[in-house]
C-alpha cells in the first residue's frame, strides 16, 4: 500500500504519474460529456415548441422551485471547492465533512427534481406526451442521473479517505470527482438559462 | 409488453433451424474441447483476464475475424438471393434482416474491433511505451465490445433480427412500422459497443499524449500513431452524438417517447441528421488508421522515409475536421434546398484534396525506392488504385445535383465498398502480414498469401465493379429481388461469382494462418523484414510482455532506422532494471457480462427490471474503486535472459 502524502508544496492530486494520467483522461471524458449534453440541448432547441396536444413549458415550469434547485446545486459546487482545499491542507476529517455537506445539497437538489417530475406528470407532461416532453425530460433526466451517480461516487470516495488517508491516489480520485461535480453545475447553469429562463421569456 | 412468446426462438425456417443446430453443436464442441485439453484455466488466466495490451489486441482481432465470417456469410446469402431474377432463396423480410446484420456487424463488430486490436498491438510499441495508460480499462473496452457483439448476434435466433438497415432510419425503425422487439437489439447492442469505443478513444489519447518515450515529440511520431491519435479525437467528438441518438431511439421504441415519431411533434429526419453526424466521422474512424498502416508499409518496403511526413499529418488533421462537416451529403434528397446542399457539397468535395495529398505522398515514397514485393506491400499497392476508385466515385456522389441520380442505388453501395473494403480491409490485410511475425515469431506463408491476395482482389473487383453499372442503370439497393425484364441479371450473376471468389480468398487466408502456425520457420530477429523503420522492430521477436527492456531515448523520425544507420545500440544491458507490470483482473469480464444481462432485459422491454439491472455494471465500477492493486515486477535477470535470446543471429549494430 502506498504511503500517505507528507509533501504539500505540490497539489496533492498531481503527486503520482497515475494520478496525472487519470486526471487528463477524465478531462477528455468531460469533453465527450460536453458533446453529449450539447446534443441534448440541440434536441431540446429543436423540439421546445413541438408540444403537440400537451402542455407548453411556461404552463408547467415552477420558477420558484427551479430557483431553489439552482441555489442548492451552486452552493454544493462551492462546498465542493472546500473539499479540495482540505485535501491540499492534508485534513482528512474536514475533507469528509465538506463531502458530506456537498452531498446534502446534492440530495436536496435531487429531491426537488423528483418533485418537479411528479408535478409535470400531474400537469399532463410525461416523456410520452410530445416531442417537447421527451426532449425536456431526457435532458433533465440525464443530468439528474449524472448527479445521482456523483452522490454514490462521493460516498465511496469518502469511505476510502477514511480507510487510507490522503495518498496521491485517493487525492487524485477525489479531485476527479470534484471536476465531475463542478461540470454538472455548469451543465445546470445552461439548463437553467436556456430551458427555464428561455422558456419563460 | 406485447411480446409474442412463440417468437422467442425463431427456428421455423430451415436455414434458421440448421444454423441453430450448428451453433449448438459448435458451442458444445468448443466447451468439450476446452475441458478435454484442460484449457479453461489457461484461457481465463492468460487471455480473458489479461491486461497486457498485446493480448487484448489479439482478442479484439479474433473477435473481428469471427465477425468477418458471420458478416461474410450474410453477404454470400444476399448475393446468392440476387444472383438470378425472382429468386426465392430468401423472403423479403429475411433479406431485410440479412442486409441489416451484414452492415451493422461489418462496421461495429468487424472493422472497429480489428482496428482497435491493431492499435493495441502497435501503438505502445511505436511510441516506446511498456503499456497503455489504463490497462484494466483497456480490457474493459474489449469486454464491452465483445458482450455487445454477442448480444447483437443472438438476435436472429432469440426475438428476431433488426431489419431496418444498418442506418435504422425512422419512421421505418420505430414501433409503428417495425413492431416486435427485434429492432431493439440495434439500439441497445450498438449503445453498449459505443461505450467500448469511448474507452478506447480516451485510453489511447492519454497513452499517446503522456507515454511517449523521451525525445519523441508529436512530430516524431510514426504515422500509424498519428492517425490513431486523430481517430481518437474524432471518436470523442462523434460518439456522444450517437449515444444520444441511440438513447432517443430506444426511448421512442421502449418507453413511448416522441423524438423521431411522425405523430406528437417528433421529427423522423432528426434521426438521419444525428445518425450521419456520427456515421460520417465513423468511416474516417476506420479509414484513418488504415491510412496509417499503408504509410508504414509503403515506407518500409520502399526502403525510404515516408515522403511528405508533415503534409501527411496535416492532411489527416484536415480530414478529421472536414469529416464533421459533411453529414448532410448522405441525404441531399431530404430537400433542404440548394443553399444547404451546395455548402455540404463543397465541404464534401474539399475532402478530396487532403486525401489526394496522401495518395501522392505514397506514390512519391515509392518513387526511386527499392520496392520489395513482400505480402504487405502487395496489399498496399492494390490499396492505392482500389481506394482511388472509391474516392473518385465519392466525389461523383458528393455533387448534390448529380447525387439525385445515384441516391439509394447500387452505385452508392459499390462506392462505399471500394472505400471500406478497398481501403480498410486491404490495409488490415497488409497489417496482418506486416506485423504478424513480430507477435507470433513466424511469417505467414508467402505462396498461400499470394493466392489469398489474387483471389481476393479479382473477386473484389468482380463483385463491386458491376454494381456501379447496375446502380447507374437504376438498380436500387436493398431490393430482395427483381424481374428478368430489368436486364440486371447478368451483372448480378457476375457480382455473385465475385463474392464466391472473395470467399475462397478469405478461406485461404484462414488456412494460411493454420498452416503457417504449424509449418513456417520460427524467427527471432528483431528486425523481421530487415527494413524496419519504427520502434516496434527494436524489441525482441516475439514481443515480450514488457515490450521495452529499456525505454529508448528518441532522436529522430524513424528512430530504429536512425539507430541502424548511426550504429547506436538497441538495448544497453546495464540499464535494465526490474519492470513493473499491471495485474490481471476479472472485473472487466464481470462488467461485460453485466452489460449483456442489462442489455438483454432492455431488449425484451422489461422496463423496470432493466433499469434496476443497470446497477450491475455500476456495482463492478464500485468494486473497482476499492481495488488498490500495485501490480507486480518482472526481475531484471529474467529480462536480460529474454533480451539475449536473439543475440547469436541478431545484428546488434548496423552494418
Amino acid at each position: 500500500m502506498e504511503s500517505k502524502i507528507t509533501n504539500y508544496s505540490v497539489p496533492t492530486e498531481y503527486q503520482s504519474e497515475l494520478g496525472k494520467m487519470n486526471i487528463l483522461g477524465f478531462w477528455i471524458f468531460i469533453a465527450a460529456e460536453i458533446i453529449l449534453f450539447a446534443t441534448l440541448f440541440a434536441l431540446y432547441g429543436v423540439y421546445h415548441n413541438r408540444t403537440a396536444e400537451g402542455p407548453t413549458g411556461p404552463e408547467v415550469f415552477v420558477i420558484r422551485d427551479v430557483m431553489i434547485q439552482t441555489i442548492l446545486l451552486l452552493t454544493s459546487s462551492f462546498t465542493c471547492g472546500y473539499v479540495i482545499t482540505s485535501l491540499r491542507k492534508g485534513n482528512v476529517k474536514s475533507a469528509n465533512i465538506w463531502i458530506g455537506i456537498t452531498l446534502l445539497f446534492g440530495l436536496g437538489f435531487l429531491v426537488m427534481e423528483i418533485n418537479e417530475f411528479i408535478h409535470y406528470a400531474h400537469a399532463g407532461l410525461t416523456i410520452q406526451t410530445s416531442a417537447f416532453g421527451s426532449s425536456l425530460l431526457t435532458l433533465l433526466g440525464t443530468h439528474g442521473a449524472h448527479v445521482t451517480f456523483g452522490v454514490v461516487w462521493a460516498i465511496l470516495l469518502a469511505i476510502q479517505l477514511v480507510q487510507r488517508g490522503i495518498t496521491p491516489i485517493t487525492a487524485s480520485k477525489v479531485h476527479i470527482w470534484s471536476i465531475y461535480w463542478h461540470f454538472l453545475d455548469v451543465v445546470w447553469i445552461f439548463i437553467f438559462t436556456f430551458v427555464y429562463l428561455g422558456g419563460l421569456m | 409488453m406485447d411480446i409474442k412468446w412463440d417468437q422467442i426462438l425463431i427456428i421455423e425456417e430451415p436455414i434458421m433451424f440448421w444454423t441453430f443446430i450448428g451453433l449448438i453443436v459448435s458451442t458444445i464442441g468448443l466447451v468439450a474441447g476446452l475441458t478435454y485439453f484442460k484449457k479453461w484455466g489457461w484461457l481465463w488466466n492468460e487471455w480473458l483476464t489479461s491486461t497486457d495490451a498485446k493480448k487484448v489486441g489479439i482478442m479484439y482481432i479474433t473477435l473481428g475475424i469471427v465477425m468477418l465470417v458471420r458478416g461474410g456469410i450474410d453477404a454470400l446469402m444476399m448475393k446468392y438471393q440476387t444472383s438470378v431474377p425472382e429468386n426465392t432463396f430468401l423472403s423479403a423480410q429475411h433479406f431485410n434482416e440479412v442486409f441489416s446484420a451484414h452492415g451493422t456487424i461489418m462496421i461495429f463488430f468487424m472493422a472497429m474491433p480489428v482496428i482497435f486490436g491493431i492499435m493495441n498491438l502497435i501503438v505502445p510499441l511505436q511510441i516506446g511505451a511498456r503499456d497503455v495508460a489504463f490497462p484494466k480499462l483497456n480490457l474493459l473496452g474489449f469486454w464491452i465490445t465483445a458482450s455487445a457483439a454477442i448480444l447483437y448476434n443472438i438476435a436472429f435466433l432469440v426475438g428476431g433480427s433488426p431489419d431496418a438497415g444498418w442506418t435504422s432510419y425512422f419512421p421505418l425503425a420505430g414501433k409503428e412500422f417495425t413492431p416486435g422487439i427485434g429492432n431493439n437489439y440495434y439500439y441497445i447492442a450498438i449503445q453498449i459497443s459505443g461505450f467500448g469505443s469511448m474507452i478506447v478513444a480516451i485510453n489511447f489519447m492519454v497513452t499517446i499524449l503522456k507515454m511517449r518515450a523521451p525525445g519523441m515529440g508529436l512530430f516524431k511520431m510514426p504515422m500509424f500513431t498519428w492517425t490513431t491519435l486523430i481517430t481518437c479525437l474524432i471518436m470523442i467528438i462523434a460518439f456522444p452524438i450517437f449515444t444520444i441518438a441511440l438513447l432517443a431511439g430506444m426511448l421512442d421504441r421502449i418507453f413511448g417517447a416522441h423524438f423521431f415519431t411522425v405523430a406528437d411533434g417528433g421529427l423522423d429526419m432528426m434521426w438521419a441528421n444525428l445518425f450521419w453526424l456520427w456515421a460520417h466521422p465513423e468511416v474516417y474512424i476506420v479509414i484513418l488508421p488504415a491510412f496509417g498502416i499503408i504509410s508504414e508499409v509503403v515506407a518500409t518496403f520502399s526502403k525510404k522515409r515516408l515522403y511528405g511526413y508533415h503534409s501527411m499529418v496535416w492532411a489527416v488533421i484536415v480530414i478529421s475536421v472536414f469529416s464533421l462537416l459533411v453529414w448532410v451529403h448522405h441525404f441531399y434528397t431530404m430537400g433542404v434546398g440548394p443553399t444547404v446542399n451546395s455548402i455540404f457539397s463543397i465541404t464534401t468535395l474539399a475532402i478530396a484534396v487532403p486525401t489526394g495529398i496522401k495518395l501522392f505522398n505514397w506514390l512519391f515514397t515509392m518513387r526511386k525506392g527499392r520496392i520489395v514485393f513482400e505480402q504487405p506491400m502487395l496489399w498496399a499497392l492494390a490499396f492505392i488504385p482500389t481506394f482511388l476508385v472509391g474516392g473518385v466515385t465519392g466525389v461523383m456522389l458528393g455533387m448534390a445535383s448529380a447525387d439525385f441520380q445515384y441516391h439509394n442505388t447500387l452505385f452508392l453501395v459499390a462506392h462505399f465498398h471500394y472505400t471500406l473494403v478497398g481501403g480498410v480491409v486491404y490495409a488490415v490485410f497488409a497489417a496482418f502480414y506486416y506485423w504478424w511475425p513480430k507477435f507470433f515469431g513466424f511469417k505467414l506463408n508467402h505462396k498461400l498469401g499470394n493466392w489469398h491476395f489474387w483471389l481476393f482482389n479479382i473477386g473484389f473487383n468482380l463483385t463491386f465493379l458491376p454494381m456501379f453499372f447496375l446502380g447507374l442503370d437504376g438498380a436500387a439497393r436493398r431490393m430482395y429481388t427483381y424481374s428478368a425484364e430489368t436486364g440486371f441479371a447478368p451483372l448480378y450473376m457476375l457480382s455473385f461469382i465475385g463474392t464466391l471468389i472473395i470467399a475462397a480468398g478469405v478461406t485461404i487466408f484462414v488456412i494460411n494462418i493454420v498452416y503457417s502456425t504449424l509449418k513456417e520457420k520460427r524467427i527471432t530477429e528483431r528486425d523481421v523484414w530487415g527494413t524496419g523503420r519504427t520502434l516496434e522492430w527494436m524489441v525482441p521477436t516475439p514481443v515480450p510482455a514488457y515490450n521495452f527492456a529499456v525505454i529508448p531515448k528518441v532522436e529522430a523520425i524513424d528512430e530504429f532506422w536512425h539507430r541502424k544507420q548511426t550504429g547506436k545500440e538497441f538495448v544497453n544491458e546495464k540499464e535494465i532494471k526490474d519492470i513493473h507490470m499491471p495485474s490481471h483482473s476479472w472485473l472487466p469480464a464481470y462488467i461485460g457480462l453485466a452489460f449483456f444481462i442489462s442489455g438483454f432485459l432492455f431488449v425484451w422491454e422489461f422496463q423496470a427490471l432493466a433499469i434496476a439491472s443497470l446497477a450491475l455494471p455500476f456495482l463492478g465500477m464500485a468494486i473497482n474503486s476499492f481495488q488498490y492493486d500495485d501490480g507486480f515486477y518482472i526481475p531484471a535477470k529474467e529480462v536480460i535472459e529474454t533480451e539475449r535470446k536473439d543475440r547469436g543471429e541478431q545484428q546488434w549494430k548496423a552494418k
